[in-house]
């Protein structure tokens, strides 16, 4: 077995989000359980890079480790942010979840381990273009109806959040 | 950059997406915290996401759709957790509280 450091890479990388997450599902105050949720999002797009899509890498970036991770301290700080999660118990909810998700795992590694892969690369999906250049062609060009949708969907999302967010007037 | 032969396997990339999907179905099954549960969804959200760059490769005509469709899965979803907080916080205001137990007066 040769390692290519992009393999090595990716198990590292691997390692990192998967202990994030764990962290994330064991820390108790919630503030460091949004930061270990910042770690998977970086950790994720890292993922995407080495994949060769550095446009959805860096997008990721952007908008998840950027964007969301902030809104979500936002709303932490604005609600009652001292607030702990209690010490793990084995309740009859927390079982159920647990047996559901380890089954669900085992079950989906299984049908992956059976499974004969294809071999990844060789065609050059750019087409000789950089990634982000090849991907607005593709945007604009394909898709042209779903992205203009999606900016609808983000103005009306804007404009919900803000409606909902703002203090109504019966509540003063 | 412009054509890296990806040597990763494809299996061992969707296992790491198969296992972060179940830590955040975990996550949005058992939190406490609605934020938290949020953030759950977002977690699988992105190993949807990790598949469907991996997958971006494979097939007898590989092409960019993947990673398009990995844009606007993370379009959707900041779409989602901005009027997701936002609900979280008018909830807030009117119980106090971000517990998942405090807002089921719906149920009864």
């Amino acid at each position: 077995m040769n390692l290519h450091p992009a393999l090595i890479a990716f198990f590292i990388i691997a390692l990192a989000i998967l202990s994030a997450a764990i962290s994330f599902l064991t820390l108790r105050k919630v503030i460091y359980m949004a930061l270990a949720i910042g770690a998977v999002f970086i950790g994720c797009a890292a993922v995407y890079i080495l994949l060769g899509a550095p446009f959805v890498g860096i997008a990721q970036v952007l908008i998840y480790a950027g964007a969301i991770t902030i809104l979500i301290m936002f709303a932490i700080m604005l609600t009652n942010h001292e607030e702990m999660e209690p010490p793990f118990r084995w309740t009859l909810r927390n079982g159920a979840s647990a047996v559901f998700c380890v089954l669900l795992a085992a079950a989906l590694l299984w049908i992956i381990r059976s499974q004969a892969w294809p071999a990844q690369g060789g065609t050059d999906i750019n087409r000789g273009r950089s990634n982000p250049a090849a991907i607005g062609l593709e945007l604009f060009q394909h898709y042209t109806v779903a992205f203009e949708l999606v900016s609808l969907l983000l103005v009306v999302a804007l404009v919900g959040a803000v409606m909902l967010a703002q203090a109504r007037k019966e509540d003063e | 950059m412009d054509n890296p032969v990806v040597s990763v396997p494809t299996g061992s990339l969707l296992g790491l997406a198969a296992i972060l999907f179940c830590i955040g179905l975990y996550g949005a099954l058992t939190k406490r915290n609605l934020i938290m549960v949020l953030i759950s969804l977002e977690l699988m959200l992105n190993a949807v996401n990790i598949n469907l760059v991996t997958f971006s490769r494979l097939g007898v005509a590989p092409s960019l759709d993947g990673q398009v469709f990995a844009l606007f899965v993370i379009t959707v979803a900041a779409a989602e957790i901005a009027v997701g907080l936002a609900l979280v916080l008018a909830a807030f205001r009117l119980r106090k509280s971000t517990e998942v137990k405090d807002l089921n007066t719906e149920k009864y």
